[in-house]
């Protein structure tokens, strides 16, 4: 049997430990989708797979069991699927166009919950509209606030919303609830000064405990939607590590930007040996140093005002 | 006298109160809501009637406006009092039916009750108050049982008619400005309710002896004393007073006046260190009685007016309208009891 396998593979099928038997991986950017999908997805799997759907760790559907002569046909079924989630696609009915740049993740956000700052699943989707196709092999994922349920400091790129809390004074009754919520769920950084409330300003994460709390709007989001950009945690062998700080209070506008410019820092700088052509960005930047990965990815980036850009950046995790 | 005004003719009698009043309605405010892009509808100084929300009933009541949450009432040194300056102009505030009702209860607590509150006075005294009709009740509202769903002590009436808006006067002052702007007369009756899904029976009977009853250890547990039902309440009316003194051992302040809440830990300290009612379901044992009894042996009518803003607000989903209902049964059991 002949295959090109690096094809089959930029096609978003995989190379199995089954000769001939492939499996195709469906992308949900945000992790949200119209339940109709489902059946599609099922359809695939009961004529050309083996009937089961695994949930991927990146909040997609692998659908394994498909003899690779199925191929063509998966793609076409899997065309209302690309179309309905609006994933950019080079040749309609030809499946997906690449597999390097994964699955956007996110939490559920705001649609459901009550502490995400923001709608996780619409981001995800702006990014995704941005960024995909590319075979370079880019992790992204976003989560609604600091409590990070979706663990994106494993990602490349972690993106964690932020509320930067506004204070009325003239609405406070000094019920402490605010302080107390900070102290006890968040980082303690709200004291009371003769019956008001300060906030510490530069240790405030920006998790909106205190919105929250407060029981009679006192508190309130700021209308910008901002938040922090964490970079390069990663898993894998040899140096498994947690994404670091890179900005706080970044817009959404900005971290689009930075990751296309990051896309150009790899293409420039990745190893050309590079087995399958993977190497993880951060081994690149351990490589060039963050100084120069900073200048590349912050090229004509216009952050907000009170954007904190951290500088140099060192990554710790564990070393074999 | 009645009449029918299209917008521009509205926002013309708007921008000519402008000059003697603060105009105050419920506003939507975008973004304001506790969870992200969510709204909160507040009272708050508006200048065109698009900024009116007719269609939500408000998150917090227009008491913000006639008993401000934080308000400074003089200032000291250790030799002089001054004291903080009131509003230079009268206010205009729209408001439902039930609020109304709300303002004759402050009116009832401050100004009938003994004495006169200097502070509230001096802010009553240049209000006008319009109304705005219901045309359907809202989740949670119970006004008709608490009879607060009419009201015709108004100075003038607005809703929506059409692309227009129907007014109703009853000021005798506004009568040329509205003549002026409106385009013609009619006669105009507000829309209120006269039916809501949330029905409420007080029972007869009711005695202060309902506090033995079990209803109230429920919520012990499920109330986390944080204050919002009070906080939103039209007629919940305590204060605390705050003293503050501008700098660590400088003896130049100010003294304020700021909303509390029966609900919340702090509210029963006394000096000394004591407290009363630490248990929360014997703070709701006090704040339902204070609503649905004692106030109206005092006045003759109840202090609740049912619009049914602490049901919306509540985080744990407790709701008033029920503890009301379930007085019945508290009342049978506890004179169960007294005969057994
Ligand atoms: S929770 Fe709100 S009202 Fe209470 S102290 Fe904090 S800001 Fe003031
Ligand atoms: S709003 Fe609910 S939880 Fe908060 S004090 Fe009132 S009853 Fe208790």
């Amino acid at each position: 049997m002949d295959m090109n396998t690096k094809l089959l593979k930029k096609n978003a099928f995989r190379v199995t430990k089954e000769r001939g038997i492939t499996a195709s991986r469906v992308r949900v950017p945000g992790g949200h989708l119209e339940a109709k999908y489902l059946s599609m997805i099922q359809n695939i799997a009961d004529t050309y797979g083996n009937g089961t759907i695994h949930i991927t760790s990146r909040q997609g559907f692998e659908i394994p069991g498909i003899k690779f002569e199925d191929m063509p046909r998966v793609n076409e079924l899997l065309q209302p699927v690309i179309e309905g989630l609006n994933i950019n696609q080079e040749l309609p009915g030809g499946g997906y166009p690449a597999a390097g740049t994964r699955n956007i993740t996110a939490c559920i956000g705001n649609r459901v919950c009550p502490y995400a700052c923001y709608d996780t699943t619409a981001f995800a989707q702006r990014i995704e509209k941005a960024v995909f196709p590319n075979d370079l092999h880019f992790k992204i994922a976003l989560t609604g606030c600091p409590n990070d349920c979706a663990k994106v400091r494993m990602h490349d790129f972690g993106i964690m919303g932020m509320t930067e809390p506004q204070y009325d004074k003239d609405r406070c009754v000094n019920c402490e609830a605010c302080v107390k919520a900070c102290k006890k769920k968040s980082v303690n950084v709200l004291k009371t000064v003769n019956y008001k409330v300060e906030r510490n300003e530069a240790k405030c994460i920006g998790c909106g405990e205190c919105v929250l709390a407060c029981p009679t709007g006192a508190w309130t989001r700021g209308s910008e939607k901002l938040y922090r950009l964490t970079l390069f945690g990663r898993t894998g062998k040899k140096n498994p590590r947690m994404g670091e700080d890179f900005i706080k209070w970044v817009d959404e506008e900005s971290i689009i930007k930075i990751i296309l410019n990051t896309y150009d820092y790899v293409n420039n700088y990745i190893d050309p040996e590079a087995p399958g052509g993977k190497e993880h960005i951060g081994y690149i930047v351990d490589r060039t140093g963050f100084e120069e990965f900073r200048k590349w990815a912050l090229k004509d980036v216009k952050l907000p005002d009170m954007a904190e850009v951290y500088t140099p950046v060192y990554w710790k995790g564990i070393k074999y | 006298m009645g009449f029918l005004f299209a917008e521009n003719g509205i926002n013309a009698v708007f921008e000519k109160w402008a000059e003697e009043y603060h105009v105050y309605a419920p506003k939507r405010m975008e973004g304001k809501g506790a969870f992200s892009d969510t709204d909160s509808v507040r009272y708050e100084e508006i200048n065109k009637v698009e900024e009116i929300e007719f269609d939500l009933k408000s998150h917090f009541s227009f008491k913000d406006i006639l008993l401000p949450m934080s308000e400074t009432l003089f200032f000291f040194t250790e030799e002089q009092v001054k004291e903080a300056d009131g509003p230079k102009k009268g206010a205009v505030i729209l408001l439902r039916s039930c609020d109304l009702h709300a303002v004759r209860r402050l009116d009832e607590i401050y100004l009938k009750n003994g004495f006169e509150d200097y502070y509230y006075k001096r802010l009553r005294e240049n209000v006008r108050f319009v109304l705005l009709g219901c045309k359907q009740a809202f989740e949670n509202c119970f006004c008709v049982d608490m009879e607060t769903n009419r009201a015709d002590f108004y100075d003038a009436s607005i809703e929506k008619d059409g692309d227009g808006y129907a007014v109703d006067n009853h000021y005798s002052d506004w009568e040329p400005l509205f003549l002026a702007n409106s385009m013609e007369k009619k006669e105009v009756s507000p829309s209120y309710v006269t039916e809501t899904e949330v029905r409420v029976e007080v029972p007869e009977g009711l005695s202060l002896d309902v506090s033995k009853s079990r209803m109230w250890d429920e919520y012990d547990k499920r109330c986390i004393d944080c204050g919002r039902c009070n906080y939103v309440c039209p007629t919940c009316t305590c204060f605390t007073m705050q003293d503050i003194f501008y700098t660590d051992n400088g003896k130049v302040g100010e003294r304020r006046r700021v909303t509390a809440s029966c609900m919340v830990n702090g509210y029963t300290d006394v000096a000394g260190g004591g407290s009363y009612r630490q248990k929360n379901g014997q703070r709701m044992r006090f704040k339902t009685l204070h609503k649905v009894y004692d106030f109206k042996k005092r006045f003759g009518y109840h202090m609740c007016v049912g619009c049914g803003r602490c049901d919306d607000a509540c985080p744990e989903y407790i709701s008033f309208s029920n503890i009301i209902n379930k007085l019945k049964d508290a009342v049978a059991e506890v004179n169960d009891h007294d005969e057994k």
